[in-house]
């Protein structure tokens, strides 16, 4: 075989087949073309902003105006407890990571079919497509982080030294989303109905998740099982790691370890159904 | 089989009927079918097949420019799909030997809000190219686009033909060692289509390989060096231009053109050979005066249509090209269906096999709203010339009434 190949491009071989079973990940192939995913998010936040009258300030409207709500009625009607902080700090530090993640999830699910153009036309690693829908909202959530220092500035609050896990709990927000978004977009390629469930699904999700209120209010024999909520453990953590109160502790084991395999799954899943997006989109 | 670039072995691929007609399946759906198919015993798919490519074989040699051709549904684009990974094949495999870039359309990923010089980055960015490959070639591609003025206005501003110009720039700045076209050659004005085919040849002659899919039987002739022809998902034939390009035409042989549906653009609905008298005519002599009846429909009320007709030699050689704009005839403006007539005069055209191209476009814009090449096939008996008196046997295609005459060397006085 090695005599066909002609010396030059001797690294440039490309096998197409028919696919049978599991496919390679190829994730050195992702990297060859990780310049196209910074395009792809730089299109993705420039058209945005463009587009979009309040450009940022939506960023910082959209959390602001839930923490009002969350506020009045949960905090001062409803006496919803907040680990002793003041609850429109409590409820806004969980908003933030919340706000990133349904962003990125809506935006992810419909990332493919809304490529239906680029896909039927060029390729490039499908892999990109979702991972962009889950870089582009970090923007947003970088604004939002800034009214979050602003707001910890206004209740006089100083973040401990738990804020050096920051990073990681942002890494695996950033990795949840994008492993969910890896399962709802290729089911929303087959299954257009599914786009219709994913608002319903996120508005579920969020209340299963400590936004509004603390994980302290679960039973702490059910405490590790709502961690099997990925987005418990980030939003529990983060707020932990921003603005005290009690540690996570077993929670964001389980929700690492549930992400770990929705992000192994779910990247089985794609693969396996990316030979076909251009045929079904 | 030393310098193989493309290497396709057995490659099929297979479409459900059902998904081209309901192209997706909603979660409710299968769930309901689920449900039924439990309780009732249906076979799990009775959904009707069509095999888009059917078991093709190829070779293609590094620097060989090769031209797809066959008619439509013959998997041109299948092929072209697979090949550029945009689909995999259901059987079958491929292998390409160098860096592919293939283009099967011309601003693919362009974002209308963004300005040209934004898109130019998104745009070289998606085709393969990194950022600094672009930054070192920006100058190049705005200048092959004609389009400095605007470089830093959102495209939805530009006018059709800049977009395309702009597009096709950033494409052809793109060097790759196999080159995949679909029929892009077909879009913005007359002018920059010369550019076009120009930078092609370029590409070609720079010894990369190229593998184009065209219906222009002249283009073909033009740029490629060799060809492969396929219908209804079948390699018919590859190797020398010529000979494929003459399969190609006289596969589609028919006596009249029908046109297969309404486009709902400027198209010709049918055309037929009629006699000198206009009566429909199977097979004329080559020195009677003879012409076709062509009908076309202009779907709304558009100024600057015109209609054309090229008549090719069995091998797809060009004979004439004859068009309403030749004789300044203007084609009514208004909306509704038309016949044209065009009539060749007798004793110009040899006893033989013909194919007749016919073409509508756009005067201003160069744009082709339909053209069919060959929309039907016919042939010339030999009728008595007037202008040889051995008409059989002769080589060529016309009739010129030359003008001969033969005399003696005058010899000079005192030469020997």
């Amino acid at each position: 075989m090695s005599a066909d190949v002609h010396p030059a491009a001797a690294d440039l071989v490309v096998d197409i087949e028919a696919q049978s079973g599991l496919r390679r990940l190829n994730l050195r192939e992702v990297w060859v073309y990780r310049e196209l995913l910074y395009f792809l998010a730089w299109r993705d936040v420039k058209v945005r902003y463009k587009q979009t009258v309040l450009g940022a300030a939506w960023a910082i409207l959209q959390p602001v105006m839930t923490m009002g709500i969350f506020a009045i009625f949960l905090g001062r009607l409803a006496h919803v407890p907040s680990d002793g902080l003041p609850y429109p700090l409590f409820s806004f530090a969980g908003l933030v990571p919340w706000t990133y993640f349904a962003t990125a999830v809506t935006g992810g699910a419909l990332s493919i079919v809304g490529s239906q153009q680029l896909i039927s036309k060029v390729y490039f690693p499908r892999l990109l497509i979702p991972l962009a829908a889950a870089v582009t909202p970090l923007v947003d959530f970088a604004i939002s982080m800034v009214t979050l220092v602003a707001l910890l500035w206004w209740y006089h609050v100083v973040p401990g030294a738990a804020i050096v896990w920051m990073p990681l709990l942002v890494l695996l927000a950033l990795a949840t989303a994008f492993a969910v978004s890896l399962w709802l977009s290729t089911l929303t390629v087959s299954y257009r109905d599914v786009r219709h469930i994913v608002p319903f699904f996120m508005q579920f999700w969020m209340f299963a998740t400590p936004v509004a209120y603390p994980a302290s209010l679960v039973p702490s024999q059910w405490r590790a099982l709502y961690g099997l909520n990925p987005m418990a453990g980030v939003v529990e953590g983060f707020r932990w790691a921003l603005v005290g109160g009690p540690a996570p502790g077993p929670i964001i084991f389980a929700s690492t370890a549930v992400v770990a395999v929705l992000l192994v799954t779910g990247l089985m899943f794609f693969r396996r159904a990316e030979g076909t997006f251009a045929d079904l989109i | 089989m030393s310098d193989i670039a493309i290497r396709v072995e057995h490659l099929a691929k297979r479409y459900s009927i059902g998904e081209a007609v309901v192209p997706y399946r909603t979660l409710r759906d299968t769930m309901a079918s689920f449900v039924r198919s439990s309780f009732t015993r249906t076979p799990p798919d009775q959904r009707a097949h069509i095999w888009a490519l059917d078991d093709v074989s190829c070779e293609i040699t590094r620097g060989e420019v090769v031209g797809l051709i066959g008619g439509n549904g013959a998997g041109k684009s299948t092929l072209l799909k697979i090949l550029s990974r945009i689909t995999t094949p259901t059987r079958g495999r491929a292998r390409i030997i160098g860096r592919v870039g293939s283009l099967l359309e011309v601003g693919t990923g362009f974002h209308p809000e963004l300005t040209g010089r934004e898109n130019i980055f998104l745009n070289g960015a998606i085709l393969g190219m990194t950022r600094r490959e672009i930054a070192r070639k920006f100058d190049d591609i705005v200048a092959f686009a004609e389009v400095d003025r605007f470089i830093d206005t959102a495209v939805k501003y530009y006018s059709s033909g800049m977009y395309v110009r702009l597009a096709f720039a950033v494409a052809a700045h793109l060097e790759p060692e196999i080159l995949i076209v679909d029929e892009v050659l077909s879009v913005g004005d007359a002018r920059f289509q010369q550019k076009c085919l120009g930078k092609m040849d370029d590409v070609a002659k720079s010894g990369r390989t190229v593998l184009f899919v065209t219906h222009n039987m002249a283009a073909v002739q033009r740029l490629a060096t060799s060809a492969i022809l396929l219908e209804r998902g079948k390699l018919i034939g590859s190797g020398a231009v010529r000979p494929m390009v003459a399969r190609y035409l006289g596969g589609h042989s028919h006596a009249g053109y029908t046109a297969a549906r309404r486009t709902g653009k400027p198209q010709v609905l049918e055309s037929y050979l009629i006699d000198q008298a206009g009566r429909p005519v199977a097979r004329p002599l080559n020195t009677d005066t003879f012409g076709f009846h062509i009908r076309f429909v202009l779907p709304e009320a558009r100024s600057g249509v015109r209609v054309g007709i090229g008549v090719l030699a069995a091998d797809g050689t060009v004979v004439f090209t004859s068009g309403t704009d030749d004789v300044s005839l203007d084609v009514p403006a208004e909306a509704g269906e038309f016949d044209a007539r065009v009539m060749v005069p007798g004793d110009t055209l040899l006893a033989g096999d013909y194919h007749l191209a016919l073409c509508v476009w756009d005067s201003s814009s160069s744009d082709i709203f339909d053209l069919q090449e060959p929309a039907l096939s016919f042939s010339l008996e030999y009728g008595p010339s007037v202008i040889y008196n051995r008409g059989e046997g002769r080589k060529g295609f016309v009739n010129i009434p030359c003008a001969w005459s033969v005399s003696p060397v005058p010899t000079l006085i005192g030469r020997s």
